[in-house]
């Protein structure tokens, strides 16, 4: 077969392109040391780790360190391990997801297809309060929650999750409902249906997709949130990135990295496999997010 | 109801308006009103409260006789404040100039209709999925001196290599640093790339056509039409960088010491373990003034430039 | 009662008045067209009809009605859109009984309708496709089915035809057409596209920057343009407009030409030689249309008012059953229709015959036509 002809000697092109997947291959590699570092020292004993390093593999593969840190590790003054927090952050995700998530699809709803005057103005003040440090509110809030009898309570931290997570759901759904072309609701209006009607029968069922980005967000945002967990929770109600943190921290006894690299796994497991599973929504997300105003 | 007409003399006749008709143009507000509530209040109102707060002089308890700027006095007479500004400087300044860089850098190379490209994004954005507090842990345990990256280049031979700069008072600001980056870039990288993606394929042929070089193409044309992921990116990035917290808690609690304290971890300390409310009001205030004076302007002047 | 009344219908956006004042009655079964350039206010007066816009001031009534207040679904309305709207996670059926179904119609007669509905667009195959795998011309008559099951006073159309590409264009507007004459029902029908409005309409409003400039049978708007916008709106490709002065000649009135060298006059037709008389030592624009002005015809002897000359044409341009020749007078170009056989080459004399029984006049001032 004869060989295509190229206007430029076939040789430099060859070097760039190696070049180009060499370094493309070393920052894969740099990005993935720290997960393998995890997991390959979980997996060790003590002893294998001071007498390795820390990129050998296991000598002896043990999951002591995830059955201590799943049950027994000192999270603080308790020492029953993670799985206490583990259930405490999904009782409070959960629900903070789901609520955050249907009031956002409602505004965005609003935000659109029912227009009144000054709604565009009202949207740009809800966005700006995406933008502020959460340290300024820390303070009154840890007192309205004792007032509102929630402190360090589930129920505490929902509220604090989906009062904070609205400006970002909104944002989602009504840059993602924008692009429905209004004439679908004139079209449902004259046949008769009401907002409710609309909403439910034409734009849900157009939903999935922005629903999908919208949860996947929530849920990584509020699985992996500490400052509200440190501040509005303690003890036993506390979420799992707050007890990891604790549990890493302790400067009592001997140092257990391997129980540490487990804890952390298992406080990374759930957001990871989200992120396996639908990543490319969960870029999606981002970049939504990044698109703003 | 309306009475129909019959007839065309008859008398136009003028229907009443519907019940049904006067809770539409209300329901849109209704839905609307607990949103525009919370925002109203545990935003605007939380900051007017916690700016009250600032000026007063609570400490385990709130009070709220008006005590003028002493806490800001106080604040910045306070040597762990400024070592926490500084901090933020540093780290700040090279956190985004890292993610951009690198994050840049990555976008351009995966532009290059590589195979796996989807693959290799992955990876690189895989950090953002995780939280601060794990990539803390991890960084914490790859820096750790005597166990973990010093330790490994030390058995390859290199004995005298050191690497504790996450002990080191000067020096762990610089880990957070690394952390932070590691974690961030990815999301960089995909907002750059798919900036890369939008620009239209016409102007660079029309280059290639007057006999631009990649070089020059990539220089001239393609960095330059990306400002406004630049400028996305660098507000995104401010964000975060102000607000660290989770990090420096994880990797080094602000330490040895407090030599790699940032705004956030000294709010929280002198609010929550130090019972120092109204200076960790103050510092909170402080912080917002930082993201407000930074954030506004440069949203301002890029709405301004794109009229 | 399928009538329309709009009366003194003013519409404003804060400080800007997007329609100044519309007084159209539309007659029960009429067919009735908006048509206007972009921005003239049609599409916000149809969706003033149809309730989705709110008016300033003024009334409007349906079938004796006045509607000011009332929701769309009260109104008796169907509309059909530009995109077409279909809902587009439904099936056509559902699509088409949506409507009927909010209102609670039993299912036996929601069946019927929707039977019948397609059985009038010829849909049948297509009831339980979904949107996205119809095409255009499909999606736009589900469109209408969706309308006509709502079986209404009054049908309001918005541009329906503009995103379908021409040819198709042409098919949907005869089957439009037969539907009227099928139903006898209202219409309002909103479009920019003028040949759409000449081959709909039983009556056309030209409308202009919120006014109705006109309101006639196409053919008046046609022959008798009430000013120089309509004139210039209508027809295609447009009148054509000289600057000329009137002059009396020998006790008749016409106006003064040239082309290049030449001077002429050409006399204005018998009914309106009075109206001009007080014209005479002014200007005015005189307006014929390209077919006015043909090449040498056997029967062209018999009319005493079509008048020969010859002229220089400079470009022309074939465009199938006939050719457009362009010529110069008073300097300002001039088409005209020749046959392709008669067609000169560029730069050359032509032969041809002006009817001279159609033209009109209008005031360059007022731009209103001379009457």
């Amino acid at each position: 077969m004869a060989e295509p002809y190229r206007t430029q000697a076939v040789g430099p092109h060859l070097v760039a392109r190696a070049a180009v997947y060499t370094l493309l291959i070393l920052f894969a590699l740099y990005y993935l040391m720290p997960l393998f570092v995890m997991i390959t020292t979980s997996l060790k004993s003590l002893d294998d780790i001071r007498s390795g390093n820390l990129v050998a593999l296991p000598r002896a593969v043990s999951l002591d360190a995830w059955v201590k840190a799943w049950g027994s590790a000192c999270t603080g003054v308790f020492c029953g391990g993670l799985k206490g927090n583990f259930m405490n952050s999904v009782s409070f995700v959960v629900p903070a997801v789901v609520i955050s998530t249907l009031i956002g699809a409602f505004n965005g709803y609003v935000l659109t297809m029912w227009r009144f005057k000054g709604s565009d103005a009202l949207f740009t003040l809800l966005l700006i309060g995406c933008f502020i440090p959460f340290q300024v509110v820390l303070l009154p809030m840890a007192q309205t929650l004792g007032w509102l009898g929630i402190a360090n309570s589930i129920p505490g931290l929902i509220f604090v999750h989906v009062v904070y997570g609205l400006a970002f759901t909104t944002l989602f759904f009504r840059n993602f409902y924008v692009t429905v072309p209004s004439e679908l609701t004139k079209a449902a209006r004259i046949d008769g249906a009401g907002f409710f009607t609309i909403f439910w029968r034409i734009i849900l069922p157009l939903s999935p997709p922005i629903i999908v980005v919208c949860v996947i967000w929530q849920f990584t945002q509020i699985w992996n949130d500490f400052l509200f967990g440190v501040v509005f929770s303690s003890g036993q109600r506390q979420p799992i990135t707050v007890a990891l943190n604790n549990l890493v921290n302790t400067t009592t006894g001997v140092k257990e990295y391997n129980v540490d690299m487990a804890a952390a796994i298992i406080a990374a497991l759930p957001t990871l496999f989200v992120y396996v599973v639908a990543g490319k929504y969960f870029l999606r997300g981002l970049t939504a997010g990044a698109v703003k105003g | 109801m309306t009475p129909s007409v019959a007839g065309a003399d008859a008398a136009l006749v003028r229907p009443r308006k519907h019940l049904a008709d006067y809770v539409e143009t209300v329901l849109p507000k209704v839905v609307l009103g607990p949103t525009l509530l919370c925002g109203l209040i545990f935003v605007y109102g939380f900051i007017l409260w916690t700016a009250w707060l600032s000026f007063t002089e609570s400490r385990i308890l709130p009070r709220y006789d008006f005590a003028g700027l002493v806490q800001y006095v106080a604040l910045f007479a306070n040597d762990r404040w400024w070592i926490a500004l500084k901090n933020l400087g540093i780290f700040g300044g090279l956190f985004i100039l890292f993610c951009l860089a690198i994050g840049l850098l990555l976008a351009i190379l995966l532009d290059q209709r590589i195979r796996a490209e989807g693959f290799l994004r992955s990876i690189y954005l895989y950090p953002m999925a995780l939280s601060f507090i794990v990539t803390g842990t991890a960084w914490r345990w790859i820096l750790n001196p005597g166990l973990g990256f010093e330790h490994l280049v030390r058995q390859l031979g290199f004995e005298h290599f050191t690497f504790d700069w996450i002990v080191t008072p000067g020096m762990s600001i610089y880990a957070v640093v690394i952390a932070g980056a590691w974690q961030s870039t990815g999301f960089v990288m995909a907002l750059f790339l798919a900036g890369l993606r939008g620009i239209d394929d016409s102007i660079i042929k029309a280059a290639q056509v007057d006999g631009a070089g990649p070089v020059r193409i990539y220089a001239s044309i393609i960095i330059p039409s990306l400002r406004p992921v630049f400028f996305s990116s660098l507000i995104i990035l401010g964000h975060i960088a102000i607000k660290s917290f989770d990090l420096v808690m994880a990797l080094t609690g602000g330490g040895p010491g407090f030599s790699s304290d940032l705004p956030a971890t000294f709010m929280y300390t002198f609010a929550f373990n130090r019972n120092q409310i109204g200076l960790g009001a103050a510092s909170a205030m402080m912080m917002l003034m930082t993201v407000v004076a930074i954030i506004v302007p440069m949203i301002y002047s890029e709405t301004r430039r794109r009229g | 009662m399928g009538s329309l009344s709009i009366r003194n219908v003013v519409k404003r956006f804060g400080p800007v008045q997007v329609l100044k004042g519309i007084n159209i009655e539309a007659q029960d079964g009429e067919f009735l067209i908006l048509v206007g350039p972009s921005g003239c206010g049609k599409s916000t007066l149809l969706n003033m009809i149809a309730g989705l816009d709110t008016i300033t001031s003024g009334e409007i009534a349906i079938g004796g009605r006045i509607v000011n207040d009332l929701s769309p679904k009260d109104r008796d309305i169907a509309m059909v859109f530009q995109s077409y709207a279909l809902y587009p996670n439904m099936s056509v059926r559902d699509n088409i009984s949506f409507g009927l179904k909010i209102r609670k119609v039993p299912k036996e007669k929601q069946d019927e309708i929707v039977a019948r509905v397609a059985k009038t667009l010829q849909m049948e195959p297509l009831l339980d496709r979904m949107p996205s795998q119809l095409s255009g011309g499909q999606r736009q008559r589900v469109a209408m089915g969706r309308a006509l099951a709502r079986d209404p006073m009054l049908f309001l159309f918005d541009e329906p035809l503009s995103n379908l590409d021409a040819k198709l264009r042409v098919e949907m507007r005869t089957e439009i057409k037969l539907l009227h004459e099928r139903l006898k029902a209202t219409i309002v029908y909103v479009t920019h596209d003028q040949i759409e409005a000449m081959t709909l309409g039983d009556r056309i409003a030209v409308m202009k920057d919120g006014e109705v400039r006109q309101l006639a049978s196409p053919q008046e708007v046609y022959d008798n343009p009430a000013d120089l916008f309509v004139a210039s709106f209508i027809g295609s490709p447009s009148m054509n407009f000289i600057r000329s002065p009137v002059v009396a000649e020998n006790g008749t009135i016409g106006v003064q030409l040239h082309e290049g060298a030449e001077r002429f006059v050409f006399r204005a037709p018998p009914g309106l030689e009075a109206s001009l008389r007080s014209w005479a030592g002014k200007e005015v624009i005189m307006g014929i249309r390209p077919e006015q002005i043909t090449d040498r015809s056997p029967w062209s002897g018999e009319n005493p008012h079509v008048v020969s000359r010859a002229a220089k044409v400079e470009v022309v341009q074939p465009t199938g059953p006939d050719t457009l020749a362009l010529i110069h007078l008073n300097d300002t170009p001039v088409t005209c229709r020749v046959h392709p056989e008669s067609a000169p080459h560029p730069g050359e004399n032509m032969s041809l015959m002006f009817d001279l029984s159609k033209l009109v006049f209008f005031d360059p001032q007022t731009e209103k036509r001379i009457s």
